[in-house]
């Protein structure tokens, strides 16, 4: 599968880094390293999601009793979140850390996202949710690292987009 | 059944725990009989205070957990139920006041109202100890156990769709939320550990 396993490590261990402790997930190709990375690590606790809006719920938790935790999601799941962003996450200013994997976007093969691709930055725009691309190995732990200072210090979500030039490896 | 007395007869069981409650009658009354800094009332995103209270009892194994649902909650985060139970989070009770309407929104009447029986949906999903109770006595005593049994448990309690005359409280929802989570951080109080 030509996810790529260094980069997936790389983000892996700079969400570690910032003390993320909690991770949800829902699987998709693009998450597949990084799932598995927090399963055999005995450190983390892995959240097996149905769907992604309770993966907000979780974070909330772990925020208010102390604990440093992130979402891992394709885009469609952030679309399925949303409510639970905005009337958890956002009313209650909890720092959420969203990591989602941007689908449908240049050099996307997969009919299915090319919807979700469209709509997922203007979304998060209109939401005020700031975002960053996580494009090339360079940006990955400096992104991550500012992007929980920003959730901490505003009490705010914030997204980590991650790209295909940057999980994808062309066969 | 009135939700507001069996809120009463289970309120010692809630001084001593975290709890998380959803919005509309259920925080109301709660504030009604007696705020705590441990309670916190999730004034909106039906559905997560499941998975709130799923991710409180994760990250702090130690604390015991209570979250008081209601059934239009459950309804709009089934997939949850599956959650809990996949984590089985022993210090996590989940108790379901099922009025079988959205009383808050005009009374209209759920899903349990023709037959969905959730406590039957936790058990499918896999949640170890389940229970529906009608009576006040009943309720206390399925309480007791599950807090004794030191285990995952959803307890439905059929109660009566009627609640106070307005669902807003002086409480801010940021002063509720921020008080909580300083409270957590030296829960439960140094006096009530030995």
């Amino acid at each position: 599968m030509p996810v790529s396993a260094p980069n997936s490590e790389l983000i892996y261990q700079a969400l570690k880094s910032t003390g993320v402790r909690v991770m949800s997930a829902l699987p998709e190709t693009w998450l597949v390293h990084l799932i598995r990375l927090a399963e055999a690590d005995s450190e983390m606790t892995l959240v097996r999601l149905a769907k992604e809006e309770e993966g907000v719920g979780i974070s909330t938790g772990a925020h208010l009793s102390g604990v440093k935790s992130a979402m891992l999601m394709q885009n469609h799941g952030f679309l399925a979140a949303v409510n639970g962003i905005v009337s958890c996450a956002q009313l209650y200013r909890i720092p959420l850390l969203m990591i989602i994997s941007l689908r449908g976007d240049f050099g996307e093969r997969d009919p299915w996202q090319t919807e979700g691709g469209l709509v997922t930055e203007e979304l998060l725009r209109a939401l005020r949710i700031p975002s960053a691309r996580l494009e090339h190995p360079s940006h990955v732990q400096e992104r991550i690292q500012k992007g929980m200072t920003l959730a901490y210090a505003s009490n705010r979500p914030v997204a980590l987009l991650l790209c295909r030039d940057l999980m994808w490896e062309e066969t | 059944m009135k939700r507001l007395d069996a809120l009463q007869v289970i309120y010692p069981e809630l001084e001593q725990a975290v709890v998380v409650t959803i919005m509309g009658a259920v925080a109301a009354e709660l504030q009604s009989i007696g705020h705590r800094p441990n309670f916190f009332y999730l004034q909106h995103a039906m559905g997560l205070a499941s998975s709130l209270g799923l991710g409180i009892a994760l990250a702090r194994p130690e604390l015991q957990v209570i979250v008081l649902d209601g059934d239009g909650s459950v309804l709009m985060n089934l997939g949850g139920l599956s959650t809990l139970a996949r984590y089985r989070p022993r210090n996590l009770l989940h108790v379901v006041f099922d009025n079988e309407s959205l009383l808050s929104v005009g009374g209209f009447p759920t899903a349990t109202s023709t037959g969905t029986n959730l406590a039957g949906v936790a058990a499918a999903a896999g949640v170890p100890h389940t229970a529906t109770v009608r009576d006040l006595e009943s309720f206390r005593q399925e309480i007791t156990a599950a807090l004794a049994r030191n285990d995952l448990a959803t307890i439905v309690a059929k109660v009566d769709a009627t609640g106070p005359a307005g669902f807003l409280t002086d409480l801010g929802l940021l002063e509720n939320r921020f008080q909580f989570q300083r409270c957590l951080r030296d829960w439960p109080p140094r006096q009530a550990r030995a």
